[in-house]
């Protein structure tokens, strides 16, 4: 699978953001895909640099055209838990809490107000392995159209 | 498809160590419990099939418009 070298930049075609250069070892390896794109085992999370806007990119590595607009969903929803499955943490190599980093994918409809994130789908990534996972939670808490701006506002955190 | 006729209170077993109990059954309904190993994944289906749609449909965005997001998060 190691295609490229420790250290070696390589040439990624992106949905959003045109030709970019990343580091190969930003690459983060799906083994089972994500739902309905289950091809697509290779991402990189493309980070957005303002500090303010809790907004990054998924983006698929073999076919420039699969981009989810993701999110850190404590930021809107700071209460949000869940259990990660043993086979998943087996899976993904977790040896610790502090190797998983979370995120939920967003769906942006023409009305921006209106954005959702999917809680009932939160993505994983072991960030030392590079490996992730989405999971899906059967928990009537969690749905797949969570209003990000309204749980924001609702918080004081945006106008 | 293997199919099996139980009654209430009676049970299926998968492999090893899978035990599908039939706990409760009304008009239209039945209650199922499981008995399986933590490391097997066990949802309905049609969440499965929701996560493939919501999926599809955000694998469809417009990208966000970084202006507007500014407005909002930059007070």
């Amino acid at each position: 699978m190691n295609k490229w070298k420790e250290g070696v930049r390589v040439e990624l075609n992106t949905k959003y953001f045109g030709k970019i250069e990343i580091e190969e070892e930003r690459i983060i390896t799906f083994p089972d895909g994500v739902p309905g794109f289950e091809d697509s085992k290779e991402f990189v999370i493309i980070e957005n640099p303002e500090d303010d806007i809790p907004f990054n990119w998924l983006q698929s590595i073999d076919n420039p055209n699969l981009a989810f607009v993701i999110i850190n969903p404590f930021v809107f929803k700071s209460d949000y838990d869940f259990e990660i499955p043993d086979l998943v943490v087996k899976k993904l190599k977790i040896v610790e809490q502090k190797d998983i980093s979370v995120y939920t994918i967003v769906v942006v409809p023409e009305d921006i107000d209106k954005m959702t994130a999917n809680l009932s789908g939160p993505v994983i990534i072991n960030v030392n392995k590079r490996l992730g996972k989405q999971i899906i939670l059967d928990d009537k808490r969690y749905h797949t159209k969570h209003l990000i701006l309204e749980e924001l506002k609702s918080k004081g955190q945006v106008k | 498809m293997l199919v099996l006729t139980r009654k209430k209170d009676e049970s299926i077993i998968i492999g090893e160590n899978i035990e599908i109990v039939i706990t409760e059954i009304e008009e239209g309904k039945v209650k199922l419990g499981i008995n399986a190993p933590r490391d097997i994944n066990i949802y309905r289906k049609e969440i499965y099939e929701d996560i493939r749609t919501e999926n599809k449909e955000a694998a469809n965005n417009r990208d966000l418009d970084m202006d507007v997001i500014r407005k909002i998060f930059n007070r």
